[in-house]
């Protein structure tokens, strides 16, 4: 369904301050497949996902999506398969807009905007059905700012607007890293349900290792813009924490170093 | 007297409302800060007094105001998203470059409406007099203006606006270029600018090629004014804050010129109302201040 191959992209090169951020990816996804992404900070987990995204065109290599090329197809124009929410808690929503205001624009992703009410006494109605699978009470507070919800609460409505409008494929990055303990629990059981309802393709970032053997299908692991690892459902079950760790510093001649990841790890 | 510049405040204040809901839209909706308006309303008052004189209808000379006001702002969202110059300096060009254009479609710095058939005059033949004329058809294209304003910004497409000046990485990420809400938000205001200018020619009896000078800082200080006495932020309530602000501007203008200020001085007096509510003091200058004075005491 979606295909990587051979994608290059370096930042600023031929400048002093160049940054090599992928190096060769190459990945093939099956619908609903969940896959995990780990690997210390700067290794290219991101620039992997705004490729997919379209935020940024790489270098070489090629994004295939169901057979066709989209490579150098603009982020706003492969919205209508791809939601997302970013690590960042407050960047997936419009502050100064209501509830339902945000939700409505999400409804129609991808979607030519037309000069229709954007929220009719049905949606409304839909918006607060799927509001109360949150448990939050957003349900009631439809016309609030969105701006007055906190970070987890913001985080939760992203993570629906980001698979309302029928996309399919998820791209989460990271999206729990800023919120509370019980919030990010809360947040992550609620993803597991929504995309086997869905059947959605999803890419999670995420520095928890044990979090990434544990959630999805497959795990792969990045370093210095490479996948190092690569591990299908089934050996995933047998694999620890330190039995990656130890698998990196065989691969890598080096320790993993990254406070964030050794501190989930411990 | 304090009647006549009541009436005198709500005129003008009506006229100049739909100019300040175009700097609104851009200035606060959508975040960018167009200064096409400049050019765009007198634009609108060149073009609308130069086809009434031609024999135009007032009506058709407002509507081709518009039209050619939305091209104005077109302009500006081209220069800024395809050719990627700064939003500020996009409108300062076509600013710049109608300048030369009004002087081209007026013939002349000055041109008179005098005797000529306008809104005004028409309503009047209905049987008003000349304020009730004024107030009523003024009072209603803005009220007409304002539904339609409201409305839009609660369509699908009003709300992806609204997005693009709020966050506009999470707009793209649900399938919306922000580059084009931007192109169309600066076609609507400078539309409104222009159907404004059109509206004060007419009242005024007279385009001129200097009214549009200054006029983002008047619309500026119309939304401010509105925002500190209407606090909602709900869209209807902040169009109606806007309408009001550029009644209350008008009303102070004509306060300051009662005190005794000259018409030449009202640009200062503007400058500075808009200067007070926008300033934000670095934090800690006050306390700044009394520090030295309370070691100055000690020392003393
Ligand atoms: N916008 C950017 N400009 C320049 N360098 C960048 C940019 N984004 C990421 N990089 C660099 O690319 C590399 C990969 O970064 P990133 O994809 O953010 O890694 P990760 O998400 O795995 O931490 C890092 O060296 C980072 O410094
Ligand atoms: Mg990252």
């Amino acid at each position: 369904m979606l295909r990587l191959k051979n994608i290059f992209k370096t930042y600023y090169p031929g400048e002093p301050n160049q940054q090599k951020a992928l190096a060769g990816i190459n990945l093939d996804l099956k619908q609903g497949d969940f896959l995990t992404i780990i690997g210390s900070n700067g290794a290219g987990k991101s620039t992997l996902l705004n490729i997919i995204a379209g935020d940024i065109e790489p270098d070489s290599g090629s994004v295939i999506f169901h057979g066709k090329d989209i490579t150098r197809r603009p982020a706003h124009r492969r919205a209508g398969f791809i939601g997302r929410v970013f690590q960042d808690p407050l960047a997936g929503t419009a502050a100064e807009m209501s509830v339902a205001e945000n939700l409505a624009l999400a409804k129609v992703r991808g979607q030519k905007r037309r000069l229709n009410r954007a929220i009719k006494k049905e949606s409304r109605t839909e918006f607060a059905g799927i509001l109360k699978t949150l448990g939050l009470g957003l349900e009631n507070r439809l016309d609030e700012s969105v701006g007055l919800l906190s970070g987890g609460q913001r985080q939760a409505l992203t993570l629906l607007m980001a698979v309302l409008g029928s996309p399919q494929i998820l791209l989460l990055d990271e999206y729990i890293a800023a919120l509370d303990p019980s919030t990010a629990e809360q947040i992550i059981s609620l993803t597991g349900k929504i995309v086997s309802q869905k059947g959605l393709t999803v890419f999670m970032v995420t520095h928890d290792l044990r979090q990434a053997l544990k959630t999805g299908t497959r795990t792969i692991m990045m370093d210095r813009g490479e996948i190092i690892l690569d591990i299908e459902a089934e050996k995933r079950k047998t694999l620890t924490v330190a039995d990656l760790l130890e698998r990196f510093a065989r691969l890598r001649g080096r320790e993993l170093t990254d406070d964030r990841i050794l501190l989930q790890a411990r | 007297m304090l009647v006549n510049m009541l009436t005198g405040s709500l005129e003008q204040g009506l006229a100049y409302a739909l100019m300040a809901l175009g700097v609104f839209l851009t200035f606060r909706v959508l975040n960018f800060p167009d200064l096409t308006v400049d050019g765009s309303f007198p634009l609108g008052a060149a073009v609308s007094a130069r086809l009434i004189i031609a024999g135009t209808h007032p009506l058709l000379a407002m509507l081709t105001a518009i039209i050619l006001g939305v091209m104005a702002g077109l302009l500006t969202g081209f220069l800024h998203t395809r050719l990627k110059i700064a939003g500020l300096l996009a409108g300062i060009i076509t600013m710049t470059a109608l300048y030369s254009i009004n002087l081209r479609v007026m013939g002349r710095s000055n041109l008179p409406l005098l005797r000529q058939n306008s809104l005004l005059t028409i309503v009047q033949d209905l049987g008003f007099s000349r304020m009730a004329a004024t107030l009523l058809s003024f009072f209603l294209i803005v009220i007409l203006i304002k539904i339609l304003f409201d409305f839009f910004l609660h369509t699908e497409l009003g709300l992806a606006l609204r997005a693009t000046g709020n966050n506009p990485r999470m707009i793209t990420s649900l399938g919306v270029a922000p580059q084009k809400m931007i192109i169309l938000g600066l076609g609507l205001a400078n539309g409104l600018a222009a159907l404004s200018g059109a509206l004060v020619a007419q009242y005024q009896g007279f385009a001129d090629i200097g009214m549009g000078i200054g006029m983002i800082i008047v619309g500026l200080a119309s939304v401010i004014i509105g925002e500190s006495i209407i606090r909602n932020k709900r869209i209807v309530w902040a169009t109606k804050g806007v309408i009001i602000g550029s009644i209350v501007y008008r009303f102070l203008i004509s306060s300051a010129l009662r005190l005794g200020f000259s018409p030449t001085d009202l640009k200062l007096v503007t400058a500075i109302l808009v200067i007070i509510p926008l300033a934000r003091p670095r934090r800690g200058w006050l306390e700044g201040i009394k520090k030295i004075a309370m070691k100055e005491k000690e020392a003393g």
